[in-house]
């Protein structure tokens, strides 16, 4: 055993000052979580809140009807869509938005940053609200601007085909202005002379992008990944306002889905298994994501 | 506070308070939802005014939270003294051991008179025999129809029986482009195969409502008769969100007939242009061999069990349910009053559109008394849409729909026979 030795008063510093931290975080997270597993085996329901006599201990029947269950399926499938469709687009805006606003070219930078940051801190549901009217099939904005080009109105969010890229197109202008700020910082910290050697080798833009600003920003671009992803996975006021889950339950994410057992029909123990299912979920989803970009950063 | 302070003032200094009055010191806590909650408050001076004292605070509660505001209520120890409840979820909080028992309070009422409600409503506040609510408005499903068309095809009222009025719609069908529909029902409405199963006597669930009985001979007439609809292109499959404006399709004569409630009286006069005003009428849904039954709908007043002013709280009830105050009530909202005295009025009896309803309200039928009775609901449009789109065959939807719904009962089963196990 080689390395340095830490004298153990200094251990019980460290344990002191750590304590306030660790207190909250057991019992403001890791008691919650431990109640909720329990929660999760059990099936307590309306009936259980009458009395706790009416609770019964069920071990992992909720986890194997829930996986039994085509609901939780689709509710799956419509979340990997929101995700893996919502979850690129909006990276791939962002990082374009930033391309833009960090252009030499640009002008008024600070007044063009603070509108597309806009959106995201205003508050979620007004602004589902006012794109409910945007999506409205006659009186909406968007088949408005269809119509002037001759398309056919679409009913953006009463066609089970439609109301999914509707709801990722609105959470797309959502949140694309956190990311662009993050990559605005990570442009910012790439040398200038990589930029200035490419092109005194004869590097294009195209070259200059990607092989330098993309290798440049991969730390970030992990961070904004892992972190998009994260929140794309736990879907729920955007359809929640707006579809409440439907036509044909194809806006209904696994949260959302949760939220009905839980909230809807007080089936909460039912309802501990499916968030304990997105939590599994999300945790593969990060692992194979730090395992993909950590091939790619090295 | 403040309020009562003054109230107890004024009566020592006045010296003419009795202390039966005195005792009656109450606040009130009344909860209503929507349109209702808003308007309520109208009514509430009259009711203070003859009974010092007592104040009411109304809290207004939008639909869509109240059912999760009102479980976290009595979780939290936090209900109301009364509330409005929908009467599909009575049971729900019957089970919960919220709701006092009101049998008592009604026998010695000499202005909540029982025989005075329709039975099909009231009998949806009553669980094992105690009633738990106490019908403050009703509603029910009728038809909706363009006069005009029916005449066309040679009908000068809606006809009565199940298999004359799929003749009257094949008619009618007959006069119309393909595109056009003598019947719109939309499949992600669950109302429809229900009424038209308790109209072929199915009692929607069995062995006291702990399993389906929807593969069951009586449900599965009504729903073979709800699936030929639309297989015989009387009615569109669509769902509820697929039609955009459903005034300007009956305007145009896209659809003759639709099933719907009260509330859409209004929106007909208001929506449909002067020119159809006298183009389009309301009746009672035929039934297998004359007109059938319907669905007793609408929202009760409910006394919880933990109100520390039960008595103040229950005149609050009486008043609301006399039937002028009915009256005014409906003069407020619209709502259908629950009271058949009511109905006597001129404003109501004048009223053309709504004779349909008075006259199906008496042949309104309960579903069933569970509290898993909502989710079953949407279980069986759910099916039903399978049905109706043909994916799957009539029997094997209904015996897939009486596995979920047996699935949904499991608990119930269980609590039930560990009751009748304790009370061995």
């Amino acid at each position: 055993m080689k390395g340095i030795h830490i004298p153990s008063e200094a251990n019980r510093a460290a344990w002191f000052f750590l304590a306030p931290a660790i207190t909250l975080i057991f019992i403001f997270f890791f008691l919650p979580v431990a109640a909720a597993m329990l929660l999760s085996l059990t099936d307590f329901d309306l009936y259980g809140i009458a009395s706790p006599l009416n609770t019964r201990f069920v071990g992992l029947r909720n986890y194997s009807r829930l996986l039994q269950t085509p609901d939780f399926w689709l509710a799956l499938r419509n979340t990997f869509y929101f995700a893996f469709v919502g979850g690129p687009l909006t990276i791939a805006v962002s990082l374009g938005a930033a391309l833009l606003l960090s252009s030499k070219l640009v002008r008024f930078k600070g007044f063009f940053r603070t509108i597309y940051f806009t959106p995201f801190v205003t508050t979620l549901v007004a602004v589902a609200i006012v794109w409910r009217y945007l999506y409205h099939t006659r009186y909406g904005f968007f088949n408005y601007g269809l119509s002037l080009i001759g398309i056919q109105p679409i009913d953006w969010l009463g066609d089970p085909n439609w109301a999914m890229p509707a709801i990722i197109l609105m959470a797309v202008w959502k949140s694309f202005g956190y990311n662009m700020l993050i990559f605005i910082a990570g442009l910012q910290a790439i040398p200038e002379e990589l930029y200035d050697a490419a092109a005194i080798d004869g590097a294009g833009p195209f070259r200059r992008f990607f092989n330098i600003t993309l290798p440049m920003l991969s730390p970030t671009l992990v961070f904004v990944t892992v972190i998009t992803m994260i929140g794309y996975f736990q879907l729920f006021a955007e359809p929640y306002v707006m579809t409440q889950g439907g036509p044909l339950r194809s806006t209904t994410s696994v949260v959302l889905l949760m939220y009905e057992e839980g909230f809807r029909w007080w089936r909460m123990g039912y309802a501990a298994a499916i968030a304990f299912v997105l939590f599994i979920v999300i945790l593969l989803a990060t692992l194979v994501q730090f395992r993909l970009q950590k091939e790619r950063v090295t | 506070m403040k309020s009562a302070g003054i109230v107890a003032a004024t009566c020592a200094a006045l010296a003419a308070c009795s202390p039966a009055s005195a005792n009656d010191d109450a606040t009130l806590r009344l909860w209503a939802m929507g349109r209702e909650g808003e308007v309520v408050s109208e009514l509430i001076p009259a009711f203070e005014r003859d009974n010092p004292g007592v104040k009411v605070q109304v809290q207004q509660i939008p639909w869509s939270a109240a059912h999760e505001k009102l479980l976290t209520a009595f979780v939290g120890n936090a209900t109301p003294d009364i509330a409005m409840l929908g009467n599909t979820w009575v049971p729900e909080f019957e089970a919960l051991d919220a709701l006092e028992p009101l049998d008592q309070r009604v026998a010695a009422s000499s202005q909540v008179v029982r025989d005075d409600y329709f039975p099909g409503i009231w009998n949806t506040n009553v669980v094992d025999g105690a009633t738990y609510g106490i019908p403050w408005y009703v509603d029910t499903r009728v038809i909706f129809y363009r006069t005009d068309l029916l005449a066309k095809a040679g009908y000068d009222k809606m006809p009565e029986t199940w298999e004359e009025w799929r003749t009257a719609m094949t008619r009618i069908k007959a006069g119309m482009t393909a595109r056009q529909y003598p019947l719109l029902i939309p499949i992600t409405e669950w109302p429809p195969p229900v009424i038209l199963g308790l109209q072929a006597g199915s009692t929607l669930l069995k062995e006291n409502g702990t399993r389906g009985a929807f593969s069951d001979p009586e449900f599965r007439k009504g729903f073979d008769f709800y699936v030929s609809l639309f297989r015989d292109g009387l009615a569109p499959a669509l769902s509820g969100s697929e039609i955009s404006n459903l005034y300007q399709e009956f305007e145009r004569g896209n659809i003759a007939m639709y099933i719907s409630g009260p509330w859409q009286i209004g929106e007909f006069t208001n929506r449909l242009p002067p020119a159809l005003q006298d183009k389009w009428m309301t009746a009672p849904l035929p039934g297998i061999d004359g007109p059938g039954a319907s669905l007793a709908g609408g929202a009760s007043l409910a006394l919880f069990k933990r109100s520390k002013n039960k008595d103040a709280a229950w005149k609050l009830m009486e008043y609301l349910s006399r039937p002028e105050i009915q009256l005014e009530f409906y003069k407020l909202t619209g709502d259908l009053p629950a009271r058949r005295a009511t109905w006597l009025d001129p404003t109501l009896s004048g009223n053309r559109y709504a004779q349909a309803f008075r006259d199906q309200l008496d042949r309104a039928m309960p579903t069933p008394q569970v509290p898993e009775w909502e989710q079953i609901a949407t279980k069986v449009f759910e099916h039903g849409e399978r049905a109706v789109r043909g994916r799957a065959s009539a029997e094997t939807t209904l015996a897939a729909l009486d596995r979920d719904v047996d699935r949904i009962l499991e608990k119930r089963r269980w609590i039930i026979a560990r009751l009748a196990e304790a009370s061995q």
